[in-house]
């Protein structure tokens, strides 16, 4: 053996020999013992803890961690790759809560509440703003993922075009935050069956939209026509269909699947 | 003569113990996410020799139905996962055990002589060195494995922010498949590496919770002080 710094020779035979190996073993297997007992008992702790939306506390502050972790480093100017037209296919209809079917898209109206403020708005209203084309990755929290070229305006104009989320009144900023603009903004289906939460700074992301079109047509009502959401800065749970309501707010708004065990954040 | 001769580095030791119940929690909570979009495999065109999984794999562990469970965990252990490897890997570089661990020129064919050997086909004897050549791949590989989960990992888990990564590793789905194909790569490697081990011996299994080996050390190396040889007392397995 060639680590002569480490030797330690010894004068008497063999017996010495398994008398300290068995001294040595008796420490170290003891002490691995302690630590995979108090690691077992780490588990039932962290699992038994009572739950918050659907998962035990521990890990519910973990997800909030993550979340303050990731949005320090979100960038406006971070986007998700656009792929070529040829690409984009008609995504799966997954999950109708929020989504009956005595719906009347032609009665619909968008209501905005800003700060306890109720607007009405129409689909007129909403394609007035710059019309933003995106063929993005629409990815679901499953784990698949489809590609598909949807339309609209974005969310960060619409609150800019009509000085929404902020406290002065005037043009929301995101370099002003959280001075100046409301932390959050809730969407719901109008029955209130569905509903996401957003953080500010996802919810002004360039490629955060209020779409009426998929792969050049108008929004299929099946797709959430006659108005959706679409981000790619988060899962597909949050790029909610047919928005009824959309709520400027302080407090964090409640989230279906947050309720249900997943994160709230489901940030990209 | 035998003795007893200090082996594996106490930080080592842990790090490695440390990491293995966090990654078998890792796939664990990596099955359940898994299972909702189940769709890899081993086959060719239409042609399927293995589904990853069959449904019965599921059913009988209780997969079904727990991906908001798994993907709470999985965001959980990252961290314990993540923090391990790095103080794992500091440490290797700080006490200098890299230098045992990292494969040379020599380690390639040394490595398929060592193969040959534990299949049986060559007399070639494995050298007396701490690690011989198939191990430093096998472990420098795995110790790669786990960095290249860590970046799949945020591929998949920030695509946006990281985009850069996500696209360098092949785009959002390729990220997802890699990150996959490693985690079955470490069901690989505990399998070769508990066979191996249980062939070692329990001398050497001894040596990774106490850190000491027993060995045999011959009178005539010159590394043995000639005062204190006295014959050797016995041979080790």
């Amino acid at each position: 053996m060639s680590r002569t710094n480490e030797h330690k020779f010894v004068e008497e035979p063999a017996l010495d020999i398994a008398r300290v190996m068995r001294n040595k073993s008796r420490r170290s297997f003891l002490a691995m013992g302690i630590g995979a007992a108090a690691g077992f008992a780490g588990c039932k702790w962290l699992t038994s803890r009572p739950d918050v939306g659907g998962v035990p506390y521990p890990l519910r502050r973990t997800l909030e961690f993550n979340e303050t972790m990731s949005e320090s480093y979100f960038e406006e100017a971070h986007l998700a790759p656009t792929f070529p037209r040829q690409m984009a296919r008609e995504p799966r209809v997954n999950g109708g809560e929020g989504l009956p079917d005595n719906f009347d898209p032609f009665a619909w109206q968008l209501q905005v509440v800003d700060a306890g403020r109720p607007l009405i708005f129409t689909l007129e209203d909403i394609q007035q703003l710059p019309r933003v084309e995106m063929i993005t990755e629409l990815k679901c929290i499953e784990g698949w993922s489809v590609v598909v070229n949807w339309a609209g305006s974005r969310l960060s104009d619409f609150a800019a075009e009509h000085n929404l989320g902020v406290r002065s009144r005037t043009r929301p900023a995101v370099r002003n935050r959280p001075r100046d603009l409301v932390r959050y903004v809730g969407l719901e289906t109008p029955d209130r069956g569905y509903y996401v939460g957003f953080d500010m700074q996802s919810a002004l992301h360039p490629q955060t939209l209020l779409c009426y079109e998929m792969n050049g047509q108008p929004l299929p009502v099946e797709h959430g026509g006659p108005l959706r959401l679409v981000t790619t800065v988060k899962y597909g749970i949050k790029s909610i269909k047919r928005i009824g309501r959309i709520t400027f707010i302080d407090e964090r708004p409640p989230d279906f699947w947050a309720e249900r065990g997943y994160d709230w954040y489901a940030g990209h | 003569m035998r003795t007893w001769e200090k082996k594996h580095p106490f930080a080592i030791r842990w790090f490695h113990w440390i990491n293995f119940p966090i990654l078998v929690l890792m796939l664990w909570s990596g099955l359940l996410i898994y299972w909702a979009n189940a769709v890899y495999r081993i086959g060719v065109g239409s042609y399927t020799l293995f589904k990853f999984f069959p449904d019965r794999f599921f059913q009988a562990l209780a997969i079904p139905y727990r991906l908001a469970e798994g993907m709470s965990l999985h965001f959980f252990f990252m961290w314990f996962f993540a923090i391990n490897g790095l103080l794992y890997v500091v440490s290797m570089l700080l006490s200098g055990e890299w230098r045992y661990l990292v494969p040379d020129r020599h380690s390639f064919t040394e490595a398929i002589q060592v193969v040959l050997h534990d299949l049986r086909l060559s007399k070639f004897k494995p050298p007396p060195r701490k690690f011989n050549g198939a191990q430093q791949i096998g472990y420098a590989t795995v110790i790669l494995m786990g960095a290249g989960s860590l970046a799949t990992g945020v591929a998949i888990y920030k695509p946006v922010q990281f985009a850069w990564l996500t696209a360098l590793l092949g785009g959002y789905e390729w990220a997802r498949w890699e990150h996959f194909w490693l985690a079955v790569g470490y069901v690989l490697f505990f399998v070769i590496h508990v066979v191996k081990v249980a062939e070692a011996g329990w001398n050497n299994f001894r040596a990774m919770v106490t850190g000491y080996e027993v060995v045999t050390v011959t009178t005539s190396s010159s590394l043995a002080p000639t005062k204190s040889s006295t014959p050797a007392a016995g041979t080790t397995a």
